[in-house]
């Protein structure tokens, strides 16, 4: 919201502030927001810290090729690991549950904000908010006895469809990637669904009557106005939803079966993600090298949240001018 | 193409509000006719209706008919999405779509009417941004966002998206009230040019803007607060401004309220 005919003294940002009195209830405020900042920034460098601290001895003693295997043998005194299977499932089981996820979220938050009556969207609106309270353990036990039987007449249907393409590959695994997939998508389409119903909300009233009194009908008015209007919230939603799928460790752990040795590109495969590779392997936590060797798993994850984050602001940032 | 508009026993509520009671007139086609009155007395209110603009807020439903070129905007068989792409309208403030470019925003109106074709797109954007008096400033940079225009180029920027769909009327909302007195001539220029195509009506605060662009004044007054608008008397401006009927028209002219 930065002015277009001019910069005022208000707009200036932080340095050069010559608001500032120099008041205690200024300074205390000055150091207390301050201090928040630093402390977050603080906080993000220690993990990072942390984890490359444990890793690299375990990556140092790594017979096998860090990226590129799919082994992970980790007993004591022959280290081979690799997570080249551990990055495909997470990064394919987010992936199929943002396919799913964005499109309904970005449904719903329309229909809440467009299309629904106003005594109709608000209960709506708490009802899907609900989702977002249910624990993740309940998804994965739901997942797993109920879900999985409605789940598979589906992947059969696929299966037997599209079976020729790799990421189709016909598996006897009951367990698959695209179960999760599924859960996942659930669990984060509460998020993605809040946001995105937020900025759609603030479209202001007078883009939509522009688009109105050009003789728009009220899903060209969606189209013209009040998507462009929250696109990047709706990419901000997603980045945070993908952010929360990609780590996401209890439900996928439960419902993912863990099929070691095979490897498959199919989404019908089992499997394991960073996250639910950790978490399997928590009882072999016992000496600092084995630990590292999970770690440096956690490690990758950490980039590969900070990178999809990373490129959520790019994207909203090269859009900037326009959204004004 | 442009057309007449006759309004006949117009009432306006918003639910159970009843805001504007009981107008009728006509505008004659190729005239700028101006509605001017003190706050709230519906004369904004009354031109929503003339595009079904005022359907769009909740609770918003008028009785009697408004008629374009004799047939009734309102009657059942009326699409107002249609009505909307013949009666052009243009706000308060400059609400050029700020995600898009220039070129988009004037192309828009094109677009929803399934104009596809790259070179008749980009006749009609010329076209309109000169008919708006707007091309020769913004032609070097037709890709940029509308929204880095000064106030009274987005105005402007506005005329040209809503009469690059041609349509019968103009409809424009108090258009110069955000906007510096450079600005306001030039829009005010751009109303003269265009009247010689379009059937434009203007609601307005400022009564010498009233009496500088428009030939048919009509004055809007509401007994009291929470009573109904109502059309007082509408006549030439000369007439109106000079030796109006109403007592109470001569009253808001001469400065002794509103």
């Amino acid at each position: 919201m930065t002015s277009i005919t001019g910069h005022s003294e208000a707009d200036a940002g932080p340095s050069g502030d010559m608001a500032a009195t120099g008041r205690v209830g200024d300074r205390i405020f000055s150091a207390l927001a301050t201090g928040s900042g630093v402390f977050v920034v603080t906080l993000i460098g220690l993990v990072a810290a942390f984890l490359l601290a444990q890793a690299v001895p375990s990556l140092m003693d790594n017979k096998a090729s860090f990226l590129t295997s799919r082994e992970w043998q980790v007993s004591a005194g022959d280290l081979r690991f690799g997570i080249a299977d551990l990055l495909w499932v997470t990064v394919i089981s987010s992936v199929i549950a943002m396919a799913i996820a964005v499109p309904v979220a970005i449904g719903v938050a329309l229909f809440l904000t467009q299309y629904a009556p106003r005594r109709l969207a608000r209960p709506f609106a708490s009802l899907i908010d609900l989702l977002a309270a249910v624990p993740s353990i309940v998804y994965g036990i739901w997942g797993y006895f109920v879900l999985r039987d409605f789940v598979q007449p589906v992947q059969s249907f696929v299966e037997s469809a599209l079976g020729w393409f790799p990421l189709f590959a016909p598996l006897t695994v009951s367990g698959t990637i695209f179960l999760a997939s599924i859960v996942l998508a659930i669990m984060i389409l509460p998020i993605i669904t809040a946001i995105s119903r937020e900025v759609f909300d603030q479209t202001p009233a007078a883009h939509k009557e522009a688009a109105l009194a050009l003789g728009a009908t009220r899903w060209e008015m969606v189209r013209t106005a009040v998507l462009p209007f929250g696109k990047p919230g709706v990419i901000s939603a997603s980045m945070l939803g993908l952010g929360r799928a990609l780590g996401e460790t209890i439900a996928v752990t439960l419902l993912l079966s863990v099929t070691r040795g095979t490897f498959s590109w199919s989404a019908f495969a089992g499997g394991e993600t960073f996250a639910s590779r950790i978490a399997n392997g928590s009882a072999e936590f016992d000496t600092p090298l084995k630990t590292g060797a999970y770690i440096a798993a956690g490690l990758v994850l950490f980039l590969l949240t900070f990178a999809v984050n990373a490129v959520a602001r790019i994207v909203i940032e090269r859009r900037k001018a326009f959204s004004e | 193409m442009a057309q007449r508009i006759d309004v006949k026993d117009l009432n306006v509520y918003y639910g159970s509000f009843k805001a504007v009671e009981d107008v009728s007139m006509s505008i004659e086609p190729r005239t700028v006719t101006a509605f001017i009155g003190p706050s709230g007395c519906g004369k904004s209110t009354f031109l929503r209706t003339l595009n079904r603009m005022h359907e769009v807020i909740a609770g918003g439903r008028v009785e009697g008919t408004v008629a374009l070129n004799g047939r009734d905007l309102y009657s059942k068989d009326i699409d107002p999405v249609a009505v909307r792409r013949t009666v052009g309208m243009v706000f308060q403030r400059p609400n050029p779509f700020p995600t898009m470019s220039i070129f988009d925003n004037v192309a828009a109106g094109l677009r929803l009417n399934g104009v596809k074709t790259k070179a008749v797109l980009a006749e009609a954007v010329e076209r309109s941004l000169k008919g708006a008096n707007l091309w020769n400033e913004v032609k070097d940079r037709l890709d940029k966002p509308g929204a880095g225009l000064s106030g009274g180029q987005q105005q402007r920027l506005c005329i040209a998206r809503a009469i690059a769909v041609e349509p019968q009327v103009l409809l424009m909302d108090e258009p110069c009230s955000a906007l510096d007195p450079i600005s306001t001539l030039a829009i005010e220029d751009l109303i003269d040019e265009i009247k010689q195509q379009y059937t434009i009506v203007i609601v307005t605060h400022n009564m010498q803007q009233a009496a500088r662009v428009s030939d048919r004044t009509a004055f809007f007054n509401l007994a009291a607060t929470g009573k109904p608008g109502r059309l007082i008397e509408m006549g030439d401006t000369a007439k109106i401004f000079s030796n109006p009927t109403e007592k109470a028209t001569e009253d808001y002219i001469s400065g002794r309220f509103g």
